[in-house]
């Protein structure tokens, strides 16, 4: 790129002051879940990781961080098969209107979480009348809402790396004497691989820090993280929940920088 | 091993045809190179013999046996491909083995074979390597041993050296040559580039628009092109058009007389075109000539003259003439005379 000093040092500026603006609130929050003193003061008086401790002592956020784990557990189990058989389908033409079925499998994400919530959890209530069984506050409930999650995203980043895949290579495959099957197993689907772990992962991280979908379809006693994080902001502000919150930043980012080793996530996202 | 056979393949995408009737043999050991500009149907019918594109009509048969509705993994074809497709998971040695494991061959003959076929392409010592830690034209080699390991019937090549550079291209050339006359493998190359196809095969296929223009070995093609295109696309050549004028003189459109052989105008009347090899014509400087030297180009060993002669315009190629030689000293704008043997000059019918 070759551009005059002056506008050149104004680019810079600019993409300096937009990490600023983005990191901002992330190092603040891991910064005060060390402060001792409880009203957030600068300087401040001392530092502690008396606030871990005290998150982990409190039973929601430990509990909600097992749910929230096993949520996005099966999420990822069930959804990211489902969404690689589908990437498959569509990339190799089998599906009539592959055009509109794709924009279905990725329509979920175009959904305000919110507005996908609340829908869902009318829906299970009517649901629940016309078989008779819990749905709503249950963990199967909450974990067929982040499939909406896990498939779309699935979809996505397969679809990313069968688009790069080189067909001859199933050819050669074939012409070397390989049926049909055994060119999915031997060759495409090692091929997919990178596509694959990247979409686990991601799927993952989406439903284990999913906030908006879950709110109205956790119960008592069965919340999950995001949440168990909203109700205790409802009564009180300190820097346990930045000690959580800590965590969870870098459990995500940990997989997030995972995931961008096997597909480039600013080609996909 | 067996031989290949084509019979009036064609393939029809909704109106358009990529292939219009192809009759082919190539004979047991031999290579035949399909020859043609891009998108003339080379790659098409070589992936036809493959079983990678179902023909809209015509048979195929691979040692006498009909393969046209055989799917591509029950053929018997060893195919390299122009991008090499070689499986990135698996190691050099891997790739050589898996068409020997589709075979059911056992554990110790794979291992066997697999190493004397990375030996004979000079990559035994890196059988352990994974093909993109490879250069390109190790790549190619590995591609080649892999298909050749399974000892294919029929040998095929899609544009193998075009991606390679040029040094390594003329290498690799003589060396797929090499390990097909010493295998004696069947091989049907597709090529665009026509040097590659006169030192490499035993005969080539000229196709355009998706039809065989004509077949033959090199310099049937060179010195006997029955075909205005062949004789355009196989080396360079005048070709200018006009009609015959009794006996042994042809009309060009511009108005000259040019004269060519009594017994080839008599064996093809309806000549409209007179073809001529910029190498087969004679020059000499001459103040009283019909022709004008409008170009020449100084090219080391050869010099290219552009002679015009009552309105055509020639294009003729001599080895560079020595100092000595008044020749040398010819300029633009200067009187020649030209001369050629009369079997020199090939009648061919208009261009189709
Ligand atoms: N799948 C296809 N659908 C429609 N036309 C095709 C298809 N494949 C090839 N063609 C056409 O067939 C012609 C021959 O193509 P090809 O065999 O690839 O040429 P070559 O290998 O000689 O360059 C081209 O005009 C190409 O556009
Ligand atoms: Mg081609």
């Amino acid at each position: 790129m070759s551009m005059p000093a002056p506008s050149r040092l104004l680019f810079h500026a600019v993409v300096a002051a937009a990490f600023a603006l983005m990191l901002a609130p992330v190092v603040m929050v891991m910064v005060i879940s060390v402060f001792r003193q409880e009203i957030v003061s600068f300087p401040p008086p001392g530092l502690t990781l008396d606030w871990y401790v005290n998150a982990w002592d409190r039973q929601e956020f430990a509990r909600g961080f097992v749910s929230s784990l096993q949520v996005a557990l099966m999420a990822t189990l069930i959804g990211v098969p489902t969404g690689t058989a589908a990437a498959y389908a569509i990339a190799r033409g089998w599906l009539p209107g592959k055009g509109a079925v794709n924009t279905l499998l990725l329509s979920p994400l175009a959904v305000p979480g919110v507005v996908a919530g609340t829908a869902l959890y009318m829906f299970y209530l009517r649901a629940e009348f016309w078989i008779d069984a819990d749905i709503t506050a249950t963990l199967h409930g909450l974990v067929a809402a982040h499939v909406l999650l896990t498939i779309p995203w699935t979809v996505r980043l397969v679809s990313a790396s069968l688009a790069q895949l080189d067909r001859s290579a199933e050819e050669a495959a074939a012409n070397l004497g390989a049926r049909p099957f055994t060119v999915f197993r031997r060759v495409t689907l090692p091929m997919m691989r990178p596509g694959i772990v990247a979409a686990c992962l991601f799927s993952f991280i989406q439903s284990f820090e999913n906030l908006e979908l879950s709110l109205l379809l956790v119960g008592p006693g069965r919340t999950t993280l995001p949440v168990a994080m909203l109700s205790y902001l409802e009564f009180r502000i300190d820097p346990t929940l930045a000690a959580v919150a800590t965590v969870q930043i870098l459990l995500v980012g940990g997989l997030m920088l995972l995931t961008d080793r096997f597909v480039k996530l600013s080609r996909v996202v | 091993m067996g031989n290949l056979v084509l019979e009036a393949l064609c393939k029809r995408y909704g109106s358009s045809t990529a292939v219009e009737r192809v009759d082919l043999e190539v004979k047991q050991g031999e290579m035949v190179a399909l020859l043609g500009p891009s998108g003339c149907g080379k790659t098409t019918t070589l992936r036809m013999v493959a079983g990678f594109i179902p023909p809209s009509e015509g048979r195929i048969l691979i040692g006498g046996q009909d393969v046209t509705r055989r799917p591509a993994h029950a053929r018997d074809t060893g195919m390299v491909f122009q991008s090499y497709a070689l499986f990135p998971h698996m190691t050099v040695g891997q790739n050589v083995a898996f068409g020997l494991e589709m075979r059911k061959v056992g554990r110790a003959e794979r291992d066997g074979r697999v190493m004397e076929a990375l030996r004979l392409v000079r990559l035994d010592h890196l059988a352990d390597r994974l093909p993109r830690q490879l250069s390109g034209g190790q790549q190619q080699r590995v591609a080649l041993a892999r298909a050749l390991v399974v000892n294919p019937a029929v040998f095929l090549l899609d544009e193998p050296l075009s991606n390679l550079d040029a040094k390594l291209r003329g290498e690799v050339r003589m060396e797929i040559r090499a390990l097909q006359q010493r295998l004696g493998l069947t091989t049907l190359i597709v090529t665009h580039d026509q040097e590659e196809a006169l030192t490499m095969a035993d005969r080539l296929v000229v196709m355009e628009r998706g039809r065989v223009r004509q077949v033959g070995t090199a310099e049937e093609l060179y010195e006997n092109p029955t075909d205005p295109f062949v004789a355009g696309f196989v080396g360079r050549c005048n070709l200018i058009e006009g009609r015959l004028e009794a006996p042994g003189g042809f009309r060009a459109a511009s108005g000259a007389l040019l004269h060519c052989d009594v017994e080839a105008a008599e064996a093809r009347p309806d000549a409209a075109l007179l073809a001529l090899r910029p190498e087969r014509i004679g020059l000499q400087p001459d103040a009283e000539g019909g022709g004008r030297v409008a170009a020449v180009t100084y090219l080391g060993a050869q010099t290219e003259y552009l002679v015009e002669q009552d309105g055509t315009s020639l294009l003729i190629i001599r080895p560079t003439p020595t100092l000595a030689d008044p020749l040398r000293r010819l300029a633009v704008g200067d009187a020649v005379t030209l001369s050629w043997e009369a079997a020199a000059a090939r009648l061919l019918p208009a261009a189709t």
